[in-house]
């Protein structure tokens, strides 16, 4: 919780937007994977959100049902997930939060998932099918393990709705910056920049804006309005389309460093 | 006694039944389903609407549908009178015409100009179309690649309508990736766009929406019962894939004393490939609710098998758990084989061709005949009849062998 929170005022003060990245938990493999997360922290990644897979995830687009379907392929479960957060922690102090939907969770158990989560160094989760109305089974035993329940706000949400999610906030709100589903394509920056503007204005707690976020441009446009950038499908698209599993890491460093570059430039 | 909920009150205000149903979705996709259930509410008690719903259900689905006493049928099971409660004669051939007409003119009422769906067997798919054909609205149905080899006519049909077919290539490519696609391409327009989904799962409202329209079942049956016998069946038997047939039939006799079995697709064995999800599932969250379902222990959905793609589904309406937890429906299990020869059985002894779902529910109807006296009665709901089944019926590899003694001699 520190973590995000310390990392967040870092970056006002650099006067730059954070840079988030995710990227599936194993994918394309445990060993690769785990070049390629190392790789995105060396080059300026400030948060990082690990992914772990789902058979079905209605909430993403087909670059990370894919990415999921690899890394199940590959034999990655929730414990694998945290195995490879508790090595990253080891390492690394950048702030982890954890992308899940609830069914993985609900069969390793709520309670014992926040524990395991907190005592392999992840700082928050944001279950991306437990809206404010079903977080009643978890969030007591995520608080009790000092995590923090990351929540979504979308186009759709109205204002009312929004301002009762804001005030219950903590670590920061994922804006969902356009209507659709991950790694979709037409974002209108104009919208989602006017649309945070909106959340920041009530939110207590940073204002991050992801989906459909693909190019350094983009990035560059949205700054001005968003405390954070998420990047992930471009990344994870990155990880479909290498053949040769031994550039990946470099590849995805380097993007990550365009990726802050833009974070940083136009403030 | 076993004391039960009071389950006229459920589901809760927040979608509830007990401890599943529930609203799991995405934030993008929360807006619209309180919306929704704030319209659905209102149309359950505005009298114009379901005034022209019910003429709808009259002059344009043909309800109310027939009860009928398969007397040859039970005769040759030797044991208690099997009745049917057809619904396989109503327009579009089965059940799921009563729930799509309810949605698509709430949908049409909403001014939504679009509507998507969900298909497995393509009863759900075409009686979509159809309602979307007549009034004049956009219709997509996300339909698995699998489900459309096996389901060609009712795919021909949709295209007739209308409709646009989206082949759904994604994991097993059947039901359970098509509702995964149409979650996912209502979660971007969802703005202008109606997902009329076909049974009682998904998140709240919809398994309090699709039970309301479907319950029409019900009321008809015990009426009809009524009028027939002067009492009440002794027991009511329906299959159950995601349930909306079989809670259809059930919920108007819930109060009452009769029992109820379910029964789900035991497909190449309960050991082996299955879709009997109360039976062999575990509590989960699958597409937006809360309910048992078929996973593995790090809590992947598995994959389902049934001859019958309308029961090919891992997860099961969130009511449905909780009427197996409470007890007051028993569950059970037909196999492939089993259901093929009820599917071959009807057909010759009351030449009356069933969906392959359905056959799963007279195939468990006639064991529970053999088992109970001649004074007994039994209830089936034949949700659908089976012309767009016999290609994939009769392309089973053991098609030919089948015989009906292996249900009257079991």
């Amino acid at each position: 919780m520190n973590r995000i929170r310390n990392m967040f005022e870092q970056c006002r003060n650099r006067k730059e937007a954070a840079l988030i990245g995710f990227v599936s938990a194993g994918d394309p493999d445990m060993e690769t994977s785990r070049k390629i997360i190392f790789s995105m922290l060396d080059h300026g990644m400030d948060l990082l959100e690990i992914g772990i897979p789902f058979s079905d995830p209605t909430a993403d687009g087909p670059v990370i049902q894919l990415a999921s379907q690899r890394a199940l392929k590959a034999g990655v479960s929730l414990g694998t997930a945290l195995k490879m957060v508790k090595e990253i922690r080891e390492h690394y102090p950048t702030p982890i939060v954890l992308f899940s939907y609830l069914n993985p969770i609900l069969a390793h158990g709520p309670e014992k998932f926040c524990k395991d989560a907190a005592a392999a160094g992840a700082d928050g989760v944001l279950v991306v099918d437990m809206p404010l109305e079903e977080s009643g089974e978890l969030l007591p035993f995520l608080e009790a393990s000092g995590l923090v329940s990351i929540p979504l706000v979308a186009p759709t949400t109205p204002e009312d709705r929004m301002e009762i999610i804001c005030r219950n906030a903590k670590g920061f709100i994922y804006l969902v910056s356009m209507t659709g589903v991950t790694g979709s394509g037409g974002l209108h920056t104009d919208g989602a920049g006017a649309m945070a503007r909106k959340v920041r204005a009530v939110s207590p707690v940073p204002v991050a804006l992801g989906f459909g976020i693909s190019e350094a441009s983009q990035v560059a446009a949205l700054v001005p309005h968003a405390d954070g950038i998420v990047i992930g499908s471009a990344f994870v698209r990155v990880i479909g389309e290498t053949a040769d599993r031994e550039k990946i890491p470099a590849i995805l460093g380097k993007m990550t460093k365009e990726f802050k570059k833009a974070c940083t430039h136009s403030r | 006694m076993t004391a039960y909920p009071d389950f006229s009150a459920l589901p809760d205000a927040k979608g509830h039944f007990g401890i599943f149903g529930g609203r799991y979705v995405g934030e993008t996709l929360m807006p619209a389903l309180l919306e929704l259930e704030k319209n659905f509410e209102s149309i359950r008690k505005d009298k114009d609407f379901q005034r022209e719903l019910l003429i709808l259900l009259q002059d344009y689905a043909g309800r109310p549908t027939a009860l009928y006493a398969a007397d040859r049928l039970s005769d040759m099971a030797g044991g208690a009178r099997i009745f049917l409660k057809r619904e396989d004669l109503t327009h579009t051939g089965a059940h799921k015409i009563n729930n799509t007409l309810g949605q698509v003119l709430l949908a049409h009422r909403m001014g939504k100009r679009r509507v998507i769906a969900e298909t497995g067997a393509g009863q759900h798919g075409v009686a979509t179309a159809t309602a979307a054909a007549r009034f004049g609205m956009a219709c997509t149905v996300f339909m698995g690649k699998e489900d459309i080899r096996r389901q060609a006519p009712n795919v021909a049909r949709m295209k007739l309508l209308g409709a646009d077919i989206i082949s759904v290539e994604e994991g097993t490519a059947t039901l359970k990736d098509a509702m995964n696609a149409a979650l996912r391409h209502w979660t971007a327009c969802v703005e202008d766009t109606f997902y009329v989904i076909g049974s009682v799962a998904g998140p709240h409202p919809y398994p309090l929406m699709v039970r309301e329209f479907q319950k029409v079942i019900g009321e008809e049956a015990k009426e009809q019962f009524l009028t027939r016998t002067g009492g009440m069946p002794d027991l009511l038997v329906a299959a159950v894939g995601g349930g909306s047939n079989a809670m259809g039939l059930f919920f108007p006799f819930l109060d009452t004393k009769v029992e109820m079995l379910g029964v789900e697709a035991a497909g190449e064995g309960l050991e082996g490939r299955h879709a009997a999800t109360l039976l062999k599932g575990s509590v989960g969250v699958l597409h937006g609710s809360k309910s048992y379902v078929l996973q593995s222990e790090d809590g992947q959905i598995l994959e389902a098998h049934s001859v019958s793609a309308g029961l090919d589904y891992p997860g099961v309406g969130p009511e449905h758990s909780l009427f197996k937890d409470c007890g007051r429906v028993q569950y059970t299990a037909i196999t492939d084989i089993q259901a093929l020869s009820a599917f071959k059985l009807l057909t010759l002894s009351e030449g009356i061709l069933p969906a392959l779902e359905s056959s799963h529910a007279l195939a468990a109807a006639i064991l529970e005949a053999k088992k109970r006296p001649k004074t007994q009665s039994i209830l089936v709901n034949l949700s659908g009849r089976g012309d767009k089944d016999m290609a994939n019926a009769t392309n089973h590899p053991e098609f030919a062998v089948i015989n009906a003694e292996l249900l009257l001699k079991a």
